[in-house]
């Protein structure tokens, strides 16, 4: 009996060894060494017991710390608002206004953006906003303003509007998933009853892509918060993100302690807020498969 | 059925388990050479794991499969010799039909001449004279399952298994396939072995069935037997449409059991249409086409009971009543056909049945 | 269809926001002036002369090309393996493993980066092209099996039965059959893990040494207002190259779902 088990069991871990080996050797033995080193005291260069949770004290308790994690917090949680708000219309518009041998075509279209290299991206927009810059040269040449706007000295404003642009594809595919999935009958149904098209969206189809919704949310927030290209290169080191403190630690402070203390601190609150969202909205996302 | 074939297939005491799920329990019976052999049951009864025991899929945990005469316990899928045609035919794709067809002969040795003639006789033989050159991903269903055929029997094998080869084609379709296999059955004069769960096409085109529940064989007869010698209520009523009238049995001499049966009244019953009891309460088994409604000139053959019709079903060439009988609550459904000067009659016409005792069963 | 006009009118404006840095690429790019603004100065190639006279340029292109095609191997033959094992076995710990394999598409780069970086150090292992391919397979490989989980799973696993019936053996099977019939996802992750590996920053930087790859080099060019029009003709070139190459990417996936008589359920993610 145990026997045929065994078998397949047995092909089945000898090819996933090699990634296996791979994913714990590079990725589990250096998180789990992070996780270590952030319960550790940190000096130039090297970590060294005693134990202590100082790092995390400092973390949540330093001010400097504390006004990062609160700007990378309200930067994600803007561009999770602007990215998702915006991308609802047009995942509907490819769900249900664009015939299905055309959908993928839109989608491939949406997320080509997402596939082209990061840093040109986020240089061009650093180009767009600045003083003088791309925006500044046709806004004023087509004499809406007399100022430049100069959009790039507002740091947050820059980072929100570039990360938004960065993560807009993110956000569309989720929605468009679950907006694929509402049976197309129960909406007929509603207008056979009567219902205005407006009050159907709001009663029966807004609910129920409500997964997808929530999918989005996270799927834009937790990388987001994260992010280190897009602080360190728009901010001009003016406006980082916790990302770039990570990196300040860990490489000019040479702290590895506080610095993995940063990066453990930082992904538990992420979790945290996450699931603590996923929690709060558990009515939408239950029952149905 | 005069000439006793060869055994091809021998199952003994066949055991097999999916981790505690106790998949085959004790399979015994054969499988003779050259006979049209079909697995009958409905899902998840295990007749598709029996078949895949026997190309060498599916091992056993106890017991032993032998394929003309040889225990299969340590020869793989691809050293037996059987081929198979899968239910969704396994044509494939990226591949010509020439190619599919001729695949199994890779490793025969014949020259590329050989191979090619050898592709044409069984492109031939399944009617696809011609589609050698055709894409394999271009073909309607029918199609590719001749061409599964195709590449299946170019091998010459002994034994062909067929895993439900009908089940995805329309109605007309399957009807002609039917006809199609037997033909080439015949004309290959090979085993074949057919996996379904449809007993009209069991007993359409088997020389033998096996019908098989939750694991186990429950009869393994030629349709006929299984038609009206039935061994089980079960089988009874797998097998086509039967009505179960509850009886009483009064008693039993050596080849005879008496019988009260509700609504027919006293019966005397062969023991050859009595298999053995399994402790259910007694029901005696009539087929619908057993009973006859008489019309007002005629006369029972054997034995008669009065009626009430309590339902009428039309299908043009027949007419199916349900019948209360004798004034009981027992009902009957009996089948007449619809000739001249035999009408279609009213629910609520008193009606006299005729049936012969002789075609009963009796399952206690 | 009103309403529906309206939102087409929104989803192409969209579409434009999307686009709108990546069609002001080439515009400057062409752009006779090195100020990077409006009004445009005529048309101008000098861009991409002076882009492509710059040795450092040409060296950092070059490792990145090196690394880009390692990585893209080792991430694919590994997603092979990955892959087949999640769709064909069931074994203990699958679930486990199989998140884990997956997990640096949920990790922010930046962690992972700085936990290699640290293991790394404390190894005194010195940095260079390699630590970058191992950072970026690590990367690439949830992408890699991501494809290929779906080019596996569209594949009849009857096919491999009647293989093995009509008389070959699995090793036999896996090259007459599987092989051809995942070879377009194969294709396809390949051409994915390669443009993730051109394009990744976080881990170059982090990971490499004082000898840039092309991103790194980018990064740093930026900085210096006069070589950004050089830096936007190789940002042109980079980004044409990526889509064509995405576009090649999806054909072969398409195809190869197509041929294996599969459905489309749109995307790679």
């Amino acid at each position: 009996m145990a026997k045929q088990i065994s078998a397949e069991a047995r092909k089945g871990w000898t090819l996933i060894s090699p990634p296996a080996f791979y994913a714990v050797l590079m990725l589990a033995a250096p998180l789990a060494t992070v996780l270590i080193y952030s319960v550790m005291t940190g000096e130039k260069g090297a970590v060294s017991l005693p134990l202590t949770l100082d790092n995390y004290y400092e973390l949540f308790t330093k001010p400097i710390y504390r006004a990062l994690m609160w700007r990378s917090l309200y930067v994600s949680l803007c561009v999770t608002l602007a990215t998702v708000i915006l991308a609802y219309p047009i995942a509907y518009f490819v769900s249900f206004y664009v015939s299905p041998s055309k959908k993928s075509l839109w989608l491939f279209l949406i997320t080509i953006p997402f596939w082209t290299s990061y840093i040109i991206r986020v240089s061009l927009w650093r180009t767009i906003l600045g003083y003088d810059g791309i925006l500044d040269s046709m806004v004023m040449g087509l004499g809406l303003t007399d100022t430049q706007p100069n959009i790039l000295s507002n740091g947050v404003l820059s980072i929100i509007i570039t990360l938004a642009h960065a993560y807009a594809p993110f956000a569309v595919l989720p929605i468009f998933v679950s907006l694929e999935k509402v049976d197309r009958s129960l909406l007929e149904a509603g207008q056979d009853l009567g219902e205005s098209r407006w009050m159907t969206f709001l009663r029966v189809t807004l609910p129920l892509s409500l997964p997808g919704v929530i999918a989005a949310v996270l799927i834009v927030f937790i990388p987001t918060v994260g992010d280190y290209v897009t602080p360190e290169l728009i901010g001009g080191g003016k406006t980082p993100m916790i990302a770039n403190l990570m990196e300040v630690a860990m490489l000019k402070q040479r702290d590895q302690a506080m610095g993995s203390a940063i990066a453990v601190g930082a992904m538990l609150i992420v979790a945290l807020i996450s699931v603590v969202f996923v929690l709060w909205n558990r009515r939408f996302l239950g029952g149905r498969k | 059925m005069t000439t006793e074939r060869p055994t091809m297939i021998e199952f003994k005491d066949v055991h097999k388990y999916y981790g505690d799920y106790h998949a085959l329990r004790g399979i015994n019976g054969t499988i003779r050479a050259g006979e049209f052999f079909s697995l009958l049951g409905p899902s998840g009864c295990g007749k598709t794991t029996l078949l895949r025991t026997i190309a060498g899929f599916e091992g056993i945990d106890k017991g032993a499969v032998l394929i003309d005469g040889k225990d299969m316990a340590r020869v793989p899928a691809n050293a037996r010799p059987t081929n198979m045609v899968f239910q969704s035919y396994a044509i494939f794709p990226h591949m010509s039909v020439a190619e599919n067809v001729g695949f199994g002969l890779r490793r025969s040795g014949l020259s590329a001449a050989e191979k090619a003639k050898a592709v044409e006789d069984a492109l031939g033989m399944v009617g696809l004279k011609g589609y050698g050159g055709r894409a394999a991903h271009a073909l309607s269903g029918g199609q590719r399952q001749r061409v599964a055929l195709a590449r299946a029997l170019i091998l010459k094998p002994k034994v062909l298994l067929l895993d439900e080869p009908l089940s995805a084609l329309d109605k007309k379709m399957r009807e002609h396939m039917q006809v199609e296999l037997i033909k080439l059955q015949r004309q290959v004069g090979i085993t074949f072995i057919l996996v379904t769960h449809d007993q009209e096409e069991a007993l359409v085109m088997s020389d033998r069935i096996a019908v098989m529940f939750e694991g186990e064989i429950a009869q393994l007869a030629d349709p006929e037997t299984l038609y009206r010698r039935p061994n089980s209520k079960k089988v009874a009523d797998f097998i086509g449409t039967m009505n179960f009238i509850p009886a009483t049995v009064l008693s039993e001499t050596g080849h005879k059991v008496e019988v009260e049966a509700k609504g027919l009244g006293h019966l005397t019953v062969d023991a050859a249409m009595a298999p053995p009891a399994r402790g259910e309460s007694p029901v005696v088994g009539l087929r619908p086409e057993t009973l006859t409604l008489l019309y007002d000139d005629q006369k029972a053959a054997e034995r008669e009971t009065d009626g009430v019709i309590d339902e009428v079903i039309y299908f043009g060439d027949m007419t199916y009543y349900d019948v209360y009988l004798g004034g009981t609550d027992v009902e009957v459904r009996l089948s007449m056909r619809n000739v001249p000067g035999r009408p279609v009659l009213d629910v609520g016409t008193k009606v006299r049945v005729a049936w012969s005792p002789s075609a009963l069963v009796l399952f206690r | 269809m009103k309403q529906g006009s309206g939102l087409r009118g929104y989803a192409f404006l969209y579409l434009l926001f999307l686009y709108a840095p990546i069609i002001i690429l080439p515009v400057f790019a062409f752009n006779n002036s090195q100020v990077v603004a409006f009004p445009l100065k005529g048309f101008t190639t000098q861009w991409f002369g002076e882009m492509w006279a710059d040795a450092n340029l040409r060296a950092a292109l070059g490792r990145s090309l090196v690394i880009a095609v390692v990585t893209a191997s080792v991430a694919t033959i590994l997603g092979i393996f990955a892959a087949r094992a999640s769709v064909r076995y069931a074994f203990p710990g699958k679930a486990p493993v199989m998140g884990l394999i997956m997990l640096p598409m949920v990790l922010p780069d930046i962690v992972v980066a700085m936990a290699l970086l640290i293991v790394l150090l404390s190894l005194s292992v010195p940095l260079s092209m390699l630590t970058i391919i191992m950072g970026h397979v690590l990367l690439c490989m949830p992408f890699a099996v991501a494809i290929l989980t779906s080019a596996f799973q569209s594949l009849d696993k009857s096919l491999e039965e009647a293989a093995l019936d009509l008389g070959e053996t699995p090793a036999s099977t896996f090259r007459l059959i599987i092989l051809p019939l995942v070879m377009p996802g194969i294709i396809s992750s390949f051409l994915i893990c390669f443009t993730i590996s051109i394009d990744e920053f976080v881990l170059a930087n982090f990971l490499g040494s004082g000898k840039p790859v092309l991103s790194v080099y980018i990064f740093g060019q930026f900085r210096f207002p006069a070589k950004v029009p050089a830096m936007l003709a190789l940002g042109t070139l980079l980004v044409a190259f990526s889509i064509v190459l995405l576009a090649i990417a999806e054909y072969f996936r398409r195809r190869g779902i197509a041929r294996a008589g599969g459905k489309d359920t749109g995307g790679f993610l």
